[in-house]
């Protein structure tokens, strides 16, 4: 139907000329240039920092005046590949469990009619409205304690934040996907069911291939969440050894007065640099998935 | 079609060995089962018997879910469900019960942890015992102290008592090598000198024995405490005589005139943590005003990002506009930068001196950005637009796609305006759909800690409040003055602010989903 009407549009307007172009058209186009200035202009000034030798805050106001790579050949000294090596390694193993885990248990709830099978949806939209971060004071105390009987799993460990952030795998992205897997015909795990499937290869060869849209929508949200994600990687990484890329350039970047800001800068531009570029790649899949999760049940 | 009638039953593909998900499970099984026995193992060790006893029943569901024939829905719960009870349920109760107690700094542990740790504090030098030469060691981030006894060396650290470490090295009175531990040089130590100065090492399990302590990470010497304590009247006995008692209304043990040992140990305090937000003047004067600015915040942020969004996404849904791909790439980079990045840079393009907006932008004048309580909220919300807007254009440019056209055409059939049109159809259509994000974005903002802390720090703080808040904190950046940045963290006051927000969090996400009827859908 939108189609439809893009054509015919399209055919009354290309005649469009002069004041009734601006007025219909032509101003839309300032307007984006306006919008993309008020867009790009922090991602410039960070960028012209970070090529900027002197990397005070102060000599970082003239846009562009150098362009010198020395800030970034110190990031290479620093503990800044360090950081993003552990953002990596935190986010990925967190992405793909909750997309593991989260699939999972959609799945279970599309599928299987089950004793406790409303209750448990009811229950997990109630408790996805408690979010997670908030108990931060508890997770914290839980962390010790785990740490006191799994040693490797303590206190400023990357696997029990990895954990922590599992936590809250199911609350959010449930019904996201539930939604989803609700759309592919039940027709399709019968009939393979006939064909002798067993429930694995029915749930990991037919129903997450077709799901593969809303899977990459969960994982990358996922990946970018726990990227990004602050509080709880401040709570459970104690030394600067083993900090993620949030809370090593959070304490480059909040020290007022010896700010190593050149450094921050080119920290920045290179922890922002892949986390863009996904979006970019992944866009139509995030508007469809953000959309899906708003509009469909 | 009736074939299968002839055929042997075949085996559930649960317990079938033939096929190579078997083997797997299988694989995966073991290593659960060990670590949980591993775990079950530790926490008997450990005393923790409530720990023990979830890994006992966990294991055994796991087990029987697995092995099982029948529960294959649970086959597909049980891992997130697992995740969920102990990060987020068991860790919302625990917030519940801590709410009530006076768990913090000075009260960090059980009574019998208090009783010890008060003598270790309590301690001076035992006259006429002989000095060690010491060894700091680091174990997995432990600190341990390593000394050489008669001809065997013996290590211990602030859980384990001395103890005889077989194949580790000295070299005459000082200890050179121990296995599974790095020996601290001078600087190390130094950048961990508080620790090193803290740390007791029992020299066997009876504390009448005293324990090595060291002033100078080079010698280490025994002491003893200064403090007698009488098990049977519950009450400690300085040397000059004075009498600190029991109390267990506060967990301290106090004196006549007032004085306290510390540490003391944790105890039930009621709603003392709920009420003292209110009855405590230095706190609920900045606490009144946190909860309006949260509040204020959360909704300026939802109106302001949406309209902004709503907007371009209305203005751009137009196909004769030429480029809307790029725009729309272009729109969206403040949503694919990374917002902790994002509010760094614009702190350091805020600041007062050497910002480059008070230095370019608004040539040269100092606007007080963060040290004045408005324009730092000023600014927050400023942030936020800049960050959330992207979304709202996303969500309602899909929004849009959804609402059918012929609607639209026959409004214009009828007469109406653009903007008739647009109050009167396309943001009621759109609103059905966008709500829920809009409180999901609401629920966000007021959680929305990472902006704040990272913008503005909540400052400017109030004067003469017990903890570091101030004027553009929100709710949750005040829990996390109070539980980590102060120099009393009070884990009890901080966990019961936490309940205050999820109490506000929950009701408005229950009106919400209510009024969008999201309950239904799940039928």
């Amino acid at each position: 139907m939108a189609k439809k009407r893009v054509v015919l549009e399209n055919e009354n307007d290309t005649r469009l000329r002069g004041g009734r172009w601006w007025a219909q058209v032509g101003w839309k186009h300032v307007l984006a240039v306006a919008m993309i200035v008020y867009c790009i202009f922090p991602i410039l000034y960070v960028l012209s920092a970070s090529l900027n030798e002197g990397g005070t805050l102060t000599g970082s106001n003239q846009l562009f005046r150098s362009f010198s790579l020395v800030n970034y050949q110190e990031l290479m000294d620093s503990d800044f590949v360090r950081w993003m090596l552990h953002s990596f390694y935190v986010s990925s193993v967190t992405a793909i469990g909750t997309v593991v885990m989260g699939a999972a248990a959609a799945y279970a709830f599309s599928r299987f009619r089950f004793t406790g099978r409303r209750g448990g949806l009811t229950a997990l939209l109630i408790i996805q409205m408690f979010p997670q971060m908030l108990a931060f004071v508890a997770i914290f105390l839980l962390a010790l304690l785990i740490g006191d009987i799994f040693p490797a799993l303590g206190v400023g460990s990357h696997l029990q934040l990895i954990l922590i952030y599992l936590g809250g795998a199911l609350g959010s992205n449930t019904f996201l996907m539930y939604g989803f897997f609700n759309t592919i015909p039940h027709e399709l795990n019968e009939a393979a069911k006939i064909d002798g499937a067993t429930h694995a290869q029915i749930f990991w060869g037919i129903i997450m291939r077709l799901v593969t849209p809303i899977l990459a929508v969960v994982g990358l949200l996922s990946f970018v969440g726990s990227y990004g994600e602050f509080i709880l990687a401040r709570i459970v990484l104690a030394r600067p050894e083993n900090y993620t890329l949030a809370v090593g350039l959070y304490v480059w970047g909040s020290d007022e007065r010896n700010a190593p800001w050149g450094l921050f800068a080119a920290g920045a531009v290179l922890a922002a640099i892949p986390i863009i570029l996904l979006f970019m790649y992944l866009q139509k899949y995030i508007v469809s998935g953000l959309t899906a999760g708003g509009v469909k049940g | 079609m009736s074939t299968s009638t002839q055929q042997s039953p075949r085996l559930s593909h649960a317990r079938d060995l033939s096929r190579p998900g078997f083997i797997v499970k299988l694989i995966l099984m073991a290593l659960v089962n060990a670590l949980g026995i591993y775990g079950i193992m530790a926490s008997y060790g450990q005393e923790e018997w409530g720990v023990l006893a979830f890994l006992v029943v966990t294991l055994i569901v796991v087990n029987y879910v697995y092995f099982s024939k029948r529960a294959i829905a649970a086959k597909y719960l049980v891992p997130g469900l697992l995740f969920l009870i102990v990060f987020q349920i068991y860790v919302m109760a625990n917030t519940a019960y801590v709410a009530f107690t006076n768990y913090g700094d000075g009260h960090n542990d059980a009574k019998g942890p208090a009783i010890t740790q008060i003598m270790k504090t309590a301690d001076g030098r035992v006259p006429d015992t002989p000095t060690y030469p010491v060894a700091v060691l680091d174990r997995d981030g432990e600190i341990a102290f390593a000394i050489v006894d008669g001809d065997e060396v013996k290590v211990g650290d602030i859980d384990e008592p001395l103890t005889v470490v077989d194949d580790a090295v000295a070299d005459g009175d000082r200890v050179t090598e121990v296995p599974g531990a790095t020996i601290l040089n001078i600087s190390e130590i130094q950048q961990r000198q508080n620790e090193v100065l803290d740390l007791r090492v029992s020299m066997t399990d009876n504390p009448d024995d005293g324990w090595l302590r060291t002033d100078n990470a080079a010698m280490a010497y025994v002491a003893k405490s200064t403090l007698v304590y009488d098990e049977a009247a519950d009450t400690f006995t300085s040397a000059e005589g004075k009498v600190y008692t029991a109390d267990p209304e506060q967990g301290l043990f106090v004196a006549d005139d007032g004085t306290t040992l510390s540490p003391g140990w944790r105890v039930g305090v009621g709603m003392d943590n709920f009420t003292r937000v209110f009855t405590d003047s230095r706190l609920s004067g900045p606490f009144v005003s946190i909860l309006i600015w949260t509040f204020a915040f959360s909704i300026l942020s939802v109106l302001t990002t949406f309209a902004l969004g709503l907007l371009l996404a209305v203005v751009f849904n137009d196909p004769r506009v030429k480029g809307r791909t790029f725009y729309r790439a272009m729109f969206i980079l403040p949503y694919a930068f990374p917002g902790f990045l994002a509010a760094l840079v614009w702190k350091g393009m805020l600041n007062q001196e050497f910002g480059f907006i008070n230095e370019v932008l608004l040539g040269g004048t100092t606007v007080e950005w963060f040290t004045n309580g408005f324009l730092a909220k000023l600014a927050i919300i400023g942030v936020n637009l800049w960050l959330g807007f992207p979304y709202m254009f996303l969500v309602s440019t899909g929004a849009l796609q959804s609402i059918p056209g012929e609607l639209a055409e026959a409004a214009v059939v009828d007469g109406a305006n653009p903007w008739q049109r647009f109050w009167s159809i396309t943001l009621p259509l759109l609103l059905v759909s966008v709500a829920p994000l809009l409180i999901a974005s609401f629920a966000f903002n007021f959680n929305n800690f990472s902006l704040i802390y990272m913008l503005t720090g909540g400052g400017p703080n109030y004067p003469g409040a017990p903890f570091p808040i101030g004027e553009s904190d929100i709710l949750i950046s005040m829990v996390y003055a109070i539980a980590f940045e102060s120099g009393n963290r009070q884990f009890g006051l901080a966990s019961a602010m936490s309940i205050l927000i999820f109490v506000v969090v929950g009701v408005v996400s229950w009106l919400g989903f209510r009024q969008t009827r999201k309950l239904e859908e799940i039928v």
